[in-house]
C-alpha cells in the first residue's frame, strides 16, 4: 500500500483525476503539447532570455539595490545596446505572448490544464513534493503545484508587460503608471516580476532535466 | 553573361580589376582576392554589403527606427505630463552629463546669444534679456533619465511653441535641432516641439538656472527622456533633415518618448 501510493502521481488521489490518469495511460503516445504550444514555448524562451539579460544590463545603469549583474551574463554591452535588444525582443515577447494567451483560452487548454486549483490540493501536493512523493508520471495532467505555478507565471507575465509599459510610457500611459504607484514604484514591480520569472525558470529547467520526457514532450509533442 | 565577356576596347581587363580592388577596403579586398564565394566577393557582385545588412546590430537599428514610428503614433499632443506639488521636488536635483560638473560649460551672459537658423522667417539671434521678456510659466514635472532614475524639478521659462511662432518658424517642418555650448546636440520632432509643456527654460526652482542645470538656457521636454532635454543651448535649427544628436548617433533610440 505504502509503495503503491509513493509511485502514484498525486493527481490520482481523487476519483475524477484517477479516471484522467487511466485515460492517459490508455492513449499513451498521444500528443501532450500541440504544435502551437511548442512553437510559442520556444519563441517565448528565446524572447525571455533576451529580455532578462538585456534587462540586467539596463538595471546596471541605475541599480535599485546594492548589487549589479556581472557583465558576462548581460546582453548589449552597454546601456544603448541593451535598450536596443530590450525594445526589439519586446515585440517578439508580446506578439508571441498574445498568440499563446488567445489560443490558450480559445482552445480550452488553460481551463483543461490549469483549473481547478484548490487550496487543499495545493497543500497536499506541496507536501508530497517536499517529501519526494510527487511524480510526473502523466505528463498530460498537471498536479496542483504545477497548475498553481503555470497559472501564476502567466499572471506574472501580464504584470511584467504592464509594468514595463508603465516605465516606458509614463506620460502617454500615465494612468497605468499611476496604477503601479508611479514611475519609481513601477520599476520595482518590473524588477520583482523579473525575479519571480527567473526563479520560476530555474525550477522549470531543473524539473525538465530531472524528468527528461517532459523536455522531449515539449520538443516532439509526445 | 556573354555581354560581360566581350572585351571593352582600350581597357585591359587585368588592370581594371587591379584598379577596382584598390578602391575596396583592405578586408574585402583580401577576401575578394582570396577568391571564391566569400562574403567580400558577394558584396562586390551584388553591390550590397551582405554581412552588414545581416548583422544583429543592423537589425536592431532597423527595429529602433520602427519603434520611433510607433512612439510617434502613440504620442498624444494633448496629453500633459503629470505635474507635482512643490513639496515633491527632488533636492538636491541631480547633475548628470558625460562630463563632471567642473568640466561643464561656463557661459557668460554678455558672450551668449541664441542663434536661430533653418526654416524660420527671422534668423536674428536672441539675447538673454530679450528671451526673459517673453511670457513665462512654471512646471513641476518628472525628469526621467534613460538610465532609469527619475527626479522631480521645477522649471520656469517660455513655451517653445510661443518662441517658434515669434520667429516665424515653419511648423510643418519635421525637426527642431539644438546645439549646445560644449558641442552637445539633440533633435526633436515638430509635434514634440509644439507640445504645451516643451519649454525654453531659464529658471530652476525659482532661481536663474545654475551652471549644473544648463545656464543660461535649457530646453525642458517632460514628454521625452532626459538626454533629449539639452542644457547650455546656443543654437536652434528648424529643418526637414534629421541631423542626429550626441547620444542618438551612438545608438540610443531617437524618439525616446515618455
Amino acid at each position: 500500500m505504502d509503495t503503491a501510493q509513493r509511485t502514484k502521481p498525486m493527481s490520482s488521489l481523487t476519483a475524477g483525476e484517477r479516471q484522467h490518469g487511466v485515460a492517459a495511460d490508455r492513449t499513451a503516445g498521444r500528443v501532450v503539447h500541440p504544435a502551437w504550444v511548442r512553437i510559442c514555448h520556444w519563441i517565448n524562451a528565446v524572447a525571455m532570455i533576451i529580455m532578462i539579460m538585456s534587462g540586467w544590463q539596463i538595471y546596471n545603469a541605475s541599480p535599485l539595490f546594492e548589487f549589479v549583474f556581472p557583465r558576462s551574463i548581460t546582453l548589449g554591452g552597454w546601456l544603448a545596446g541593451a535598450l536596443l535588444w530590450h525594445f526589439a525582443a519586446m515585440w517578439l515577447l508580446v506578439i508571441n505572448g498574445l498568440v499563446y494567451v488567445i489560443l490558450g483560452f480559445a482552445t480550452g487548454r488553460f481551463r483543461r490544464k490549469l483549473t481547478p486549483i484548490t487550496t487543499a490540493d495545493v497543500i497536499a501536493d506541496t507536501r508530497a513534493a517536499f517529501t519526494g512523493k510527487l511524480s510526473h508520471d502523466d505528463l498530460a495532467t498537471y498536479n496542483a503545484v504545477q497548475k498553481l505555478l503555470y497559472a501564476g507565471i502567466l499572471l506574472v507575465g501580464v504584470l511584467i508587460v504592464l509594468s514595463g509599459l508603465a516605465i516606458w510610457k509614463p506620460v502617454q500611459f500615465q494612468y497605468l503608471t499611476a496604477l503601479f504607484g508611479g514611475y519609481d514604484f513601477a520599476r520595482y514591480v518590473h524588477f520583482f516580476a523579473m525575479a519571480a520569472i527567473v526563479l520560476f525558470l530555474i525550477v522549470h529547467v531543473v524539473m525538465s532535466l530531472l524528468v527528461p520526457k517532459s523536455l522531449r514532450a515539449m520538443l516532439t509533442g509526445r | 553573361m556573354s555581354l560581360f565577356r566581350k572585351p571593352i576596347i582600350g581597357v585591359d581587363k587585368r588592370l581594371l580589376v587591379k584598379d577596382a580592388t584598390k578602391l575596396m577596403p583592405e578586408l574585402s579586398r583580401r577576401r575578394f582576392l582570396s577568391g571564391g564565394a566569400s562574403l567580400g566577393a558577394l558584396t562586390l557582385l551584388t553591390g550590397c554589403e551582405v554581412s552588414e545588412s545581416m548583422s544583429a546590430e543592423n537589425l536592431l537599428t532597423h527595429i529602433s527606427k520602427f519603434n520611433d514610428k510607433v512612439q510617434a503614433a502613440i504620442f498624444n499632443p494633448n496629453a500633459l505630463a503629470p505635474t507635482y506639488p512643490s513639496s515633491a521636488i527632488t533636492r538636491p536635483f541631480p547633475f548628470n552629463a558625460y562630463y563632471t560638473l567642473d568640466d561643464a560649460p561656463e557661459v557668460e551672459e554678455k558672450d551668449w546669444q541664441l542663434e536661430v537658423t533653418g526654416l524660420v522667417e527671422n534668423t536674428r539671434p536672441w539675447k538673454l534679456d530679450e528671451l526673459y521678456a517673453l511670457p513665462q510659466e512654471t512646471q513641476i514635472t518628472r525628469h526621467i533619465c534613460v538610465e532609469g532614475w527619475s527626479a522631480i524639478g521645477s522649471w520656469t521659462g517660455v513655451r517653445l511653441s510661443e518662441f517658434l511662432k515669434r520667429v516665424g518658424a515653419d511648423t510643418r517642418a519635421k525637426y527642431v535641432w539644438f546645439r549646445c555650448a560644449e558641442g552637445y546636440t539633440t533633435s526633436i520632432d515638430m509635434q514634440t516641439a509644439l507640445h504645451p509643456q516643451t519649454q525654453m527654460t531659464f529658471k530652476f526652482d525659482g532661481e536663474i538656472l545654475p551652471k549644473a542645470y544648463g545656464y543660461p538656457m535649457k530646453v525642458r521636454i517632460p514628454t521625452r527622456l532626459g538626454f533629449k532635454n539639452p542644457k547650455y543651448v546656443v543654437s536652434l535649427d528648424v529643418s526637414n533633415d534629421y541631423k542626429g544628436g550626441y547620444w542618438e548617433d551612438q545608438g540610443y533610440n531617437d524618439y525616446s518618448g515618455l
